[in-house]
Order: C-alpha cells, then structure tokens, then sequence
C-alpha cells in the first residue's frame, strides 16, 4: 500500500498541473469569448443574437466528447486548416486542442450565465447611468458587468468545476493529466482502487479551492452588503 | 469526395450509424430510469434527513459530481471486468459477454452519475413544497404515506421538471464517455468508422448532428410536459 502510494502520488502530482493549466487556460478563454457571445446574443441585431444562440444550442447539445474528437481528429483532415500555419499549430498538437475544445464549450455555458446576470441589472440602473452621461463601454465596466457578475457568479462556480471535470477529456487525445496517468497506473498496477480514490481526492482539492476562490470573489462583490458599517459612510452608532 | 460522403453512404455506415445512436438512447432511457430511482430515494433521505443515510448520501453526491465522469467509468469498469469475464466464462457464456457486460456496466456507471444529480434536482424539489401543505394535510389526519401520495408526490413532480429535463439532457451527452470502454455506441461507431475509412470529418460531424437531434427532439418534448403540468390558476371573478 505504501508502495503503491509512493509510486502513484508523484505521478498523479505531475498530472495535477496539467488539468490546473488546462483548467485555467481554457477558462480565461472561455469566460472572455463567453461574456462576449452574452452581449451579442443580447444586442438588438438579429445576426449578432442569432448567431449567439445557435452557438449555445450547438455547443450545449453536443457531447464534449464529440467536439473534442471533432476537432483533433476531424479537423485535422481539412487542407483549409493543415495550410494555415497557425491554426495547424492548435490542432495538431492534444494539449492545445483539448484547450481550444474546453474553451468553445465553456463559452457556450458561460454566455448563458451571464446572458442571466445582465438581464437581472434594473433597468432603472442603466438609464441613470446613461442621464449621468456614460458611455457605452463606461456604462459597462462600472454599472452592468460588476452587477451581472455578482448576480451570475454562484452558476459560474459550478461552470468551472465542470470545466474540471471536462480537462478529464483531453486523456483520450493523448494528454497525460490526472485521468490519464490513473488510467494508465490502473493497467499497470491493477490497484484500480487506490488510484481512483487517490485520483479523486485530486480532484476533489481542485474543487474545494476553487470553491473557496469563488466564495471569496462572492465576498468582495458583496462586502457593502455584507458589513454596512464599512465603506465611507459614516458608522451608526447604536443606542440600545 | 474530399469529405468521404460517399464513403459513409456505401459501405453501410448509415444503418450502423443509426443502431450506434438507438444503442445511445437506450442507455440513456435506462441509466435515467435507474438515476431516477436512485434520485427520488436518496432525495427523500436528503430531505428528510435520517440520519445516518443522509451523512452517506451527501458523500455519494459530492463524490460523483466532483470526481469526473470519465475516472468513474474507469474504476466501474476495470474493477469488474475481470470479475465478470471470469463468472460468465465459468457458465459457459463467454459470447454474451461482449455484448451484454458493457451495455449493463455504462447503464451503472451513467445511472449513478445521473443519480447523484436527480438527487440534488428532488431534494430541491422537495424543499421548494410549502410547509403549510403538509401541515394541512397532516391537520386533516391523512396518513403519512397518503401525504406522500396526495400532497408531496404530485408536486414535486411538477417543480422537478425543469431540473430533470437539465439532468437527462447531462445524461444523454455522458453516454458518449463509455464508448472509451467498448459499448457500440453512437461515438464508438463513429471512432471505428472514422478510423476505418479515414474519414473522421465527417463521421464526428454525423455523430454531433445525431446528438444535437437527440438533444432537441427531447427538448421540445420537456417543453410540451412543462406545458401539460403548468398550474392552472383559478380565474377570480
């Protein structure tokens, strides 16, 4: 048993980083792309929210799976791609792929949580914002984005372990990460057990930070709600 | 012919393609089915907290949805394979065991996936059922299995809808993960087509437009019960 652990651990240490940094990239990605496709799919342009949604529809409807095979091996085929330069560097390699697949689809969950979170600011907000004279881009940094983000971001946290749980996918393109090394220490060690439970504790951990980080964002977003008598309003004093 | 179109068309893939997804579905009515199950009761021991079981359901949910699909399937299936080739070639049934073992291995493995979040979707059903509701039916004397039956059952049916239709649409897309593990599933027979003709354009496009029907045809038909179960208020003259 002590065996086994000393001899799965740092392996499974190894894969750690690499679903961390899938997990990471394909988010700052996807989070960009996604609050992107939210606001065309909520722009009064027919093509621009048209197109947001059947984006969402096929990325949603599709298996992950599929898209990610789609992309590395499907893709592959095309002489359109394997002649650009650029794109044949994402494709062919299964890191940079599985990457490019997690992105794509976290961007089509992301746009549907923040599509909510916009929907939810008041209106009121917004036109007061704009008889103050804001601009578009002002009006979005200051008033929309940081009152969406705290309406969506409890969904969002579940988006992201998804996304985790999705870096599991890149093992059947040829990426060695912490599903990857546990199915191959399985074949070899047969201790099929251990090692999942080891390779679950992984990624339970991976989970509880993130939980944390996003409890914590929640926390900040929150923080004039939470203790009124910070901020610069003067402090209440109670009489009982 | 750049796509291989024809390809897909002669050697007899389309039929293939259609038993892989019939394949696909079943596994998903059944792992559903068997989610279900497992969702409605370990959602009543969650709601109503007895204790014990409740401690070892929260360890199943959490377990499941933090742990990733594809490690499930692995531990399921590797862990019984040999337990099973062994039994069933002890009976003499060696052939049954290619076909059969891995149906009812991926319905395990997806049915406890999609249990673990039925659960949650019932638990939250449950809760969101007004106290007073049973508090009435308890004041009128009914008996707690008629309770069930009367007051909480049909209404947590209704508010479940919603979550139960987010939970078969998860299930349906993980029965893709088993064709990892050889069930002749919609992605494994697009896997052996694509690796057969050389084609693997055109085969993972299929199987993407093949699940994209899935997935909406049951929206649509999720739409309708919604539609169907939707509370008919009473008009107050």
């Amino acid at each position: 048993m002590i065996d086994l652990i000393q001899l799965a651990v740092p392996v499974l240490l190894k894969g750690l980083w690499v679903t961390a940094a899938l997990t990471f990239i394909s988010v700052l990605i996807g989070f960009n792309l996604g609050l992107g496709l939210a606001l065309m799919r909520l722009s009064s342009s027919w093509l621009l929210s048209g197109f947001a949604k059947y984006y969402s529809t096929v990325f949603r409807g599709t298996p992950l799976l599929v898209q990610i095979f789609l992309f590395y091996y499907g893709l592959g085929q095309l002489s359109l791609i394997k002649d650009n330069a650029a794109l044949w560097w994402v494709i062919s390699d299964g890191s940079r792929c599985a990457v490019l697949a997690l992105a794509l689809n976290t961007a089509a969950y992301t746009s549907e949580i923040m599509r909510g979170g916009l929907m939810s600011v008041p209106a009121g907000l917004i036109e007061a914002a704009q008889a103050c004279g804001m601009s578009r881009v002002l009006r979005f940094r200051r008033i929309e984005f940081p009152l969406a983000i705290r309406q969506a971001l409890p969904a969002y946290g579940n988006e992201l372990i998804l996304v985790v749980k999705g870096t599991s996918l890149a093992s059947t393109i040829t990426v060695l990460e912490i599903t990857g090394y546990a199915k191959r220490l399985m074949s070899q060690t047969f201790a099929i057990f251990e090692i999942f439970a080891i390779a679950g504790i992984l990624y339970l951990v991976i989970n509880l930070v993130l939980i944390a980080v996003i409890r914590s964002i929640e926390r900040f977003l929150m923080r004039m709600r939470r203790d009124p008598a910070m901020g610069r309003a003067p402090r209440a004093r109670t009489n009982p | 012919m750049e796509f291989g179109l024809w390809q897909v068309w002669e050697a007899g893939w389309v039929t293939a393609i259609l038993r892989g997804a019939s394949i696909t579905i079943l596994v998903g009515l059944a792992s559903m089915a068997a989610g279900l199950v497992i969702g409605i009761v370990c959602g009543l021991i969650k709601w109503a907290r007895i204790f014990p079981l409740s401690l070892l359901v929260d360890a199943y949910t959490s377990l499941v949805r933090g742990v990733p699909e594809l490690l499930i399937i692995y531990l399921l299936f590797f862990s019984s394979v040999e337990f099973v080739t062994k039994v069933v070639t002890a009976f003499g049934y060696a052939g049954v065991a290619e076909s059969g073992y891995a149906f009812v291995i991926a319905v395990i493995a997806i049915g406890a996936i999609s249990g673990a979040y039925s659960t949650e979707v019932v638990r939250g059903a449950l809760g969101a059922i007004p106290d007073g509701h049973i508090e009435a039916a308890r004041a009128l004397g009914l008996s707690g299995a008629r309770i069930f039956r009367r007051i909480v059952a049909p209404q947590m049916l209704r508010i479940a809808v919603p979550g139960i239709n987010n939970v078969w649409q998860t299930t349906i897309k993980d029965t893709a993960l088993v064709s990892v593990v050889g069930l002749q599933e919609l992605m494994r027979i697009s896997f052996i087509g694509a690796n057969s003709t050389r084609h693997p354009f055109i085969f993972y496009l299929i199987a993407a437009v093949v699940y994209l029907a899935i997935t909406l045809v049951s929206q649509g038909g999720f739409d309708g019960i919604e539609r169907l179960l939707r509370l008919r208020t009473r008009k107050t003259v």
